[in-house]
């Protein structure tokens, strides 16, 4: 299931949610994503996501479907935030639920990878003094392609 | 054909989309580029450098060589940085 959404989200409702209509769940793993300081000098006050509706619905699905087949799942929950928010707030949240931990594990992990590169987002900070768009990160486009080439055992 | 910018390249364009009406020639992304950037220094300054500017045709990712119609909506922007 995908969400793209300004409001937050609540990590427990969402797992509980997710479970209560899935008892072949033996166990999921999860990953939240904070705003932080990237530590570029100046104090950054706030970030702004920005995103291209319609796009960015179709490219998380796809990831969902690249997991999917990829790991047996029984549940992806993907919520992606989307406009202002502020130092410590949750941005991201990815769930992968399967019966067995290594695809929960697996998944989860390269779910989040993906979605680094892969879907139409972009971040903006806001410091005192400016407003600057945030570059992306050449390893998270290596650890993007890792995932082109190792095998994974749960996938046999 | 319908242009859609995010990132740094709207904000260095100026506008978060438009309506174009490119002439015939202009059949690949690549044409167009280079056709916008005759426009004014706005566009030659923000699509200077390709190595940082990616592209979607119709809501997917594509290729600089990619043809283009216009009927299509072409989205440039930079390298994606969610999570």
């Amino acid at each position: 299931m995908i969400k793209v959404q300004q409001e937050d989200f609540d990590v427990s409702k969402e797992i509980k949610q997710l479970t209560k209509t899935n008892l072949q769940i033996g166990g999921l793993a999860c990953f939240i994503g904070l705003v932080r300081d990237m530590g570029y000098g100046e104090t950054v006050k706030s970030i702004t996501l920005e995103h291209y509706p319609g796009m960015t619905e179709t490219q998380l699905k796809w990831l969902e479907y690249e997991a999917r087949s990829r790991w047996p799942l029984k549940e992806v929950l993907i919520i992606h935030r989307v406009g202002t928010l502020q130092l410590g707030d949750q941005i991201v949240l990815v769930v992968s639920a399967s019966a067995h931990r290594k695809a929960a594990l697996e998944s989860c992990h390269f779910l989040i990878d993906w979605l680094k590169t892969k879907a139409p987002f972009w971040k903006q900070e806001t410091t005192n003094s400016e407003t600057r768009w945030v570059s992306a990160r050449y390893e998270d486009e290596v650890e993007t392609q890792s995932w082109d080439t190792s095998s994974n055992s749960s996938n046999k | 054909m319908q242009l859609l910018y995010f990132g740094w390249v709207r904000t260095q364009i100026g506008v978060s989309s438009e309506n174009i009406e490119p002439p015939p020639e202009v059949s690949d992304v690549y044409a167009l580029i280079e056709w916008l950037k005759q426009r004014s220094d706005l566009y030659q300054h923000a699509l200077n450098d390709l190595s940082s500017v990616r592209v979607a045709v119709n809501q997917e990712v594509a290729d600089f060589s990619m043809s283009i119609s216009p009927d299509d909506e072409v989205a440039l922007f930079p390298p994606m940085t969610g999570g």
